[in-house]
């Protein structure tokens, strides 16, 4: 039983070299707690961050579908898009709010979403980081190119 | 009593040796060992055995008669200790309580260790982390003030509140079928919240608040994805999601 030489157990393939005398290499226990493992925060941003993907989603449903009526089924279909269009809806505040509700609160329910399966999914902190990093950027941007658009659009633009 | 038992088993012995059928199935069974080998493999054994039997019988059957160096953990064999939660034909399961005939024999019978966890040898894997994430909910009463000198009374409607997640008999079988428990180091996992569960809706207990504010961190119960794993997998029926989702409702409540 002491060594590899006088077990009964068959060695197969990979196992070569490994004994008593020299084991396999330990593989650590994925999920130890240690002086590494991220101290608990005491917030409540989780806590926000759930409770606001289910209120931005009921609130989402209406306004992404009265969006998607106006724009692709009533009145003539995707073909009546256009500049002209676009204009004479944001001519009026309750269009500009509308847009406005629904690109803040789209960027942030899928932000929020996306952070959350790389929380799931990123196997490495650095990983992890810099998915985040990207995320980020790449929402800020959208939403202050969105928000500027709508706040500064000029329908005289030509 | 006693003569009725009697009765009734005679014409059982008559029949019972004649009827049983056994059959041969395979048991395909991932093999670990870290002093031969640091990769883990599948190996098939062919095992002769009634099908009325349960796969703890089975791999009784292996260690006793085909390969005693086969490693797997079991105390009760009657779904009570929570010993052997294995991941049975991919679903996570008590040996002891799976009857082969449940499990289409026909076809090999795939056994290998709960997922997510460090495997020490064969079946048997390092528990500490979920050991660890249950002690960390503190699982026992806390009160204030004096003790009282008789039992701490309770109404049944009290009792029923947390009945439920007062069966856990901490197997495991839940946590290691966590998608997000496989994928990140950190989250508690259903059954250290099932059995915070049990004593934050406990009449009887003072510490609930202590134990809402550990489960409402980063890697508490907002990590549920509710994705019902646990729930299927509990061999004791309990409502895991549910209890989950229990908590997560008394967190909010609890702030607004
Ligand atoms: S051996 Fe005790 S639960 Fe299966």
């Amino acid at each position: 039983m002491a060594t590899t030489e006088s077990s009964s157990v068959e060695l197969t393939g990979s196992s070569a070299g490994y004994g008593v005398d020299n084991p396999a290499p330990v593989i650590e226990p994925p999920r130890a707690r240690t002086a590494r493992t991220p101290k608990s925060t005491r917030t409540n941003f989780e806590l926000y961050g759930w409770l606001f993907m289910r209120l931005s989603g009921i609130v989402l449903v209406v306004l992404v579908i009265g969006h998607l009526l106006i724009q692709l089924v009533l009145d003539g279909g995707v073909s009546k898009i256009g500049f002209a269009f676009v204009a004479g809806r944001w001519a009026s505040p309750f269009w500009m709010a509308w847009d406005l509700i629904m690109l803040w609160l789209a960027m942030l329910h899928g932000a929020n979403g996306l952070r959350t399966i790389i929380n799931d999914y990123a196997e490495r902190d650095g990983t992890r980081f810099w998915l985040k990093m990207l995320l980020w950027t790449a929402t800020v941007f959208t939403i202050l190119l969105g928000t500027l658009v709508i706040f500064t659009f000029d329908p005289n633009i030509r | 009593m006693s003569t009725a038992t009697l009765d009734k088993q005679e014409p059982k012995d008559a029949t019972g040796s004649a009827a049983v059928e056994l059959i041969t199935a395979t048991f395909r069974i991932r093999r670990f060992n870290p002093e031969v080998s640091a990769e883990a493999s599948w190996e098939d054994f062919q095992v002769e055995i009634d099908p009325k039997e349960r796969v703890l019988d089975a791999l009784h059957k292996i260690k006793w008669e085909l390969d005693g160096t086969l490693t797997f953990r079991r105390s009760c064999a009657h779904g009570i200790c929570g010993s052997d939660a294995m991941r049975i034909n991919g679903r996570n399961r008590l040996a002891c309580k799976t009857l082969i005939k449940d499990i289409s024999p026909e076809k090999p019978i795939t056994v290998e260790a709960i997922k997510g966890m460090t495997v020490l040898k064969d079946l048997v894997v390092d528990m500490e982390p979920f050991f660890q994430a249950y002690r960390d909910v503190m699982p026992f009463l806390i009160t204030s003030g004096n003790e009282p000198t008789r039992e701490r009374l309770q109404t049944a409607e009290d009792r029923e509140r947390f009945d439920d997640t007062t069966k856990c008999i901490l197997c495991a079988a839940c946590t290691s079928s966590c998608p997000v428990f496989w994928n990140d180091g950190q989250y508690f996992g259903p059954a250290a919240i099932v059995n915070a569960h049990r004593f934050i809706f406990d009449s009887r207990d003072e510490g609930g608040e202590q134990r809402l504010e550990i489960l409402n961190d980063k890697d508490g119960v907002w990590r549920c994805r509710t994705t019902f794993n646990c729930t299927d997998a509990c061999p004791r029926g309990i409502e895991v999601t549910k209890a989950i989702q229990e908590v997560k409702r008394a967190l909010i409540t609890r702030r607004f």
